[in-house]
């Protein structure tokens, strides 16, 4: 709703307070005349109706005095597919690139998540005062910039997807810190693209990669103890979730995507496999590391052959790469040197990914591998 | 809406192009101007010409040039009209300086 009336008034705060006012006519008036057929167009057209009385009794910009020309909405217009066509158009708007990242994820988790501005200040932990000045603010560039409420142009469209995709993987991420549930908000911002966005591949891809992650949620800790996924009890994972992730996948490799997300979610549902075809998930890592030329994906493709079984062949890939001061590399190295029986070069290695580590239990479960060396 | 393109440049990015690229790029200025949502613009001396003025108490302080060292100095600039954000970050992006070590600033100008 608040989509479509962003895109007919243009204006964000105008387009606030009218659902407001249609919020407060319909609680008065429908317990008293019942709750019309089709409760969200109604919402709609009076929010509209009610925008356009401010609009002319203000009259105050020649731009919104233009604005009284468009006729009166009817109810007949305005199906449910004209307001979720315009939720897109409000996605684009609220990840444009000209606005700051962090004003991106603020504005979408508010317009599209239906966050209050409450909520997203105790997510980001900012005060709400700051959050709201930061909502404020976007909005006013957006206004005096004139980013469009509009899908984008053909040729600028992969870009802007993108953006839209990295906003939305950023809000998933951000749920792992265990503040306000933003993983399940995300996945259900990823829903939504899925369903405006039925043939780009990476919307569904980016959709699998969060549903078959977030299924395993209760099983990646055990207390306050990082479990690894080999180690995981599996009836913790939840497969109704998994089976979704894999539904969206299919669908994102149908439309034949191979882009980072389509691959990341790939391999996820590899890793859900009751046995893991570690060869396959090599290869899927090779692709990506193709396409990132990000050496953090060739450690992962490292750890994947070894899994598969050729632990010197992991070996070399780990030592070409240049990642001095990530702690992954060394404690992969460390794994790999005891494999080979090196047990020297092996506790010197772990014992750099201790020093590295960032988190306690991080550091608990490298010690232990130390101590059984 | 009229947006202008502040155009940041790396000092003497032009002098430092072949010949024939020197008269592809300034092609490419000419064309630009020439845009019919072209509204305007201007080329600056380079920044060896510049001098900074300041008024402290009621006196006026000459110095040569602006702060040294700076790596992109503004160059010029171009006014379009243009109907949304989108299409002038389409513009600016044309822009050669974009292109070769420089970096355009969009800003909307405010309307009367």
């Amino acid at each position: 709703m608040l989509a479509s009336l962003v895109g007919f008034l243009g204006d964000f705060d105008l387009a606030e307070e009218a659902a407001q006012e249609a919020f407060a006519v319909a609680a008065e008036r429908w317990p008293r005349d019942g709750v019309p057929a089709n409760p969200g167009a109604w919402l709609t057209v009076t929010a509209r109706n009610r925008a356009i009385d401010r609009i002319r009794r203000e009259r105050t910009l020649a731009e919104r005095a233009r604005q009284l020309e468009v006729p009166e909405a009817t109810m007949d217009e305005l199906d449910d597919t004209v307001i979720e066509d315009e939720r897109l158009e409000l996605i684009f708007t609220c990840c444009h690139p000209a606005l700051a990242l962090e004003a991106q994820v603020s504005l979408t988790l508010r317009a599209l998540g239906g966050l209050t501005t409450e909520e997203i200040a105790r997510a980001f932990l900012v005060s709400e005062e700051a959050m709201k000045r930061r909502l404020s603010r976007a909005k006013a560039k957006i206004k005096a910039t004139g980013i469009p409420f509009a899908v984008p142009a053909e040729h600028l469209l992969p870009d802007r997807v993108d953006a839209v995709l990295a906003v939305v993987y950023l809000i998933y991420n951000e749920g792992y810190s265990g503040r306000i549930d933003l993983a399940g908000e995300a996945i259900r911002l990823g829903r939504v693209l899925a369903a405006l966005m039925l043939d780009e591949p990476e919307v569904h891809g980016l959709l699998a990669l969060m549903q078959i992650h977030h299924a395993r949620r209760e099983a990646r800790f055990s207390g306050d103890e990082l479990v690894l996924l080999e180690d995981q009890d599996r009836s913790l994972w939840d497969a109704e979730e998994i089976a979704a992730g894999r539904t969206a996948l299919e669908r994102a490799l149908a439309l034949r995507g191979r882009g980072p997300y389509v691959l990341q979610a790939a391999i996820a549902s590899l890793q859900a496999e009751e046995r893991i075809d570690w060869n396959e998930v090599a290869v899927l890592y090779g692709q990506l590391a193709q396409i990132t030329h990000s050496p953090v994906v060739e450690l992962n493709r490292a750890v994947a052959v070894a899994q598969a079984g050729a632990t010197e062949q992991a070996f070399e890939i780990v030592d070409g790469l240049d990642l001095d001061d990530y702690q992954y590399l060394h404690s992969t190295r460390g794994e790999l040197l005891r494999r080979l029986g090196r047990t020297v070069e092996a506790r010197v290695a772990y014992e750099r990914a201790l020093k590295l580590a960032s988190s306690e239990p991080e550091r608990r479960f490298l010690a232990r591998r130390i101590a059984e060396l | 809406m009229k947006y202008a393109m502040l155009i940041h440049e790396k000092p003497g990015y032009v002098e430092a192009l072949a010949e024939d690229e020197q008269k592809a790029v300034f092609a490419e200025y000419m064309a630009l101007a020439e845009d019919p949502r072209a509204r305007g613009g201007a080329q600056l001396q380079p920044i060896e010409t510049a001098t900074t003025v300041r008024v402290q108490a009621g006196q006026t302080l000459t110095t040569d040039g602006p702060y040294a060292d700076t790596k992109e100095v503004f160059g010029g600039y171009y006014v379009f009209e243009a109907d949304n954000l989108d299409e002038a970050i389409e513009l600016a992006g044309r822009i050669p300086a974009a292109r070769l070590g420089g970096a355009i600033e969009v800003r909307p100008l405010v309307e009367r």
